[in-house]
């Protein structure tokens, strides 16, 4: 009872601050001068060439922390690896589960496909498009689940996840070495030169953005089909 | 009603998530509904900072045709806060990695009592 009425206190009080904030918020009317963000949307298509600002932001202006961003994400895969460790005859078992459905199966065969174009697709057009690395890997990831809730048993070859994100891991750093070479710093975008940012809008523009945001795609695409391999593969029993 | 814009729509819907999480995170007994609490208000979380970057009657800051542009591709003056957005995409992934962890503690948790109701764990209690 006491309990209660301790988190009905807590809720309230809470909530009574967000009302004041709420009741005295102004919606902004323009963006302030000489300010951060209204030098990304004037001056960013300029400086990186990306049609997206917010990819500008994430992979150019900030990608220090984008690839802080990536080593939590494989910080956070291995230590669910630590904690669910797996014996190899954990991968090799066979559990006796109740039969998916007829339409589960045959729709997985046709959307998986589908699902990993889509992803690829999403974090190719990263600097153009609404996406990028992040959404596309977690896109080509709901394939691999579907896989696994269409046939919990899939055995999925789990070398092959390892080697893509390593591989992609590294070569992201590569590019951004590449950055410090031939361009301004570590992850600049200009590695193909002050005038090789090719045509506005077009795929192959923005200079290294794509190729930075596919090897994102790619890793994290992996590390999350890793953390559900781990999951389907420490289950015991149906 | 002069003052219900997307601005504040956001801002609500993102208050009471907030509650709606923290409420679930302190009164729930089983601990995968705890996680969907911590996932409630992360979300929330998400929602109040883009709404804050929201700027009254501009679009997303993406450049192309049907956004007005002046100069080379200059779009200050047609565009929503970019930099929130951006903070949030860091946010999103944070919030998935730290889902993730708090899954697979669950899971060894049941493993180790073959229960998920957290008044079972009862160790350190005197």
């Amino acid at each position: 009872m006491l309990r209660n009425i301790l988190i009905a206190l807590v809720v309230l009080v809470m909530g009574y601050m967000f009302y004041n904030t709420y009741s005295n918020y102004e919606t902004r009317q323009e963006l302030a001068d000489n300010s951060i963000s209204q030098h990304f949307a004037a001056q960013g298509a300029q400086e990186v060439g990306a049609a997206n600002i917010v990819t500008a932001i994430v992979v150019t202006y900030r990608g220090f922390d984008t690839l802080g961003e990536v080593t939590i994400l494989f910080l956070t895969a291995s230590i669910i690896a630590f904690f669910l460790k797996l014996k190899d005859e954990d991968y090799n078992r066979e559990i006796k589960h109740t039969e998916t459905s007829e339409l589960l199966v045959t729709a997985s065969q046709v959307l998986i496909p589908i699902i990993f174009l889509f992803g690829i697709y999403v974090f190719m057009n990263g600097h153009l498009t609404p996406g990028g690395g992040f959404q596309g890997g977690a896109i080509i990831a709901t394939g691999v689940a579907l896989m696994i809730l269409a046939n919990p048993n899939v055995k999925l070859n789990y070398h092959v996840i390892h080697w893509v994100e390593s591989i992609s891991g590294v070569s992201f750093v590569l590019v951004g070495i590449l950055g410090i070479m031939l361009a301004g710093g570590f992850l600049d975008n200009k590695i193909f030169g002050e005038d090789g940012l090719g045509e506005f809008g077009t795929l192959f523009s923005a200079g290294a953005i794509p190729i930075i945001y596919s090897f994102v795609g790619l890793k994290v695409g992996a590390e999350i089909s890793n953390i559900l391999n781990k999951y389907q593969k420490s289950q015991k029993e149906a | 009603m002069e003052y219900i814009d997307l601005g504040h729509i956001g801002l609500l819907i993102g208050f009471l998530l907030i509650l709606v999480g923290f409420w679930g995170v302190l009164t729930q007994k089983n601990i995968i509904k705890i996680i969907v609490g911590f996932s409630i208000l992360d979300t929330g979380i998400n929602v109040l900072i883009v709404s804050l970057g929201y700027v009254k009657g501009k679009t997303a800051p993406i450049i192309d045709n049907a956004v007005a542009q002046t100069g080379y591709h200059d779009v200050s003056a047609s565009v929503v806060d970019p930099v929130p957005q951006a903070l949030v995409l860091t946010a999103i992934v944070i919030g998935f990695g730290v889902t993730a962890l708090m899954l697979s503690y669950a899971m060894k948790l049941y493993k180790a009592k073959k229960t998920l109701e957290i008044n079972k764990y009862n160790d350190l209690k005197w």
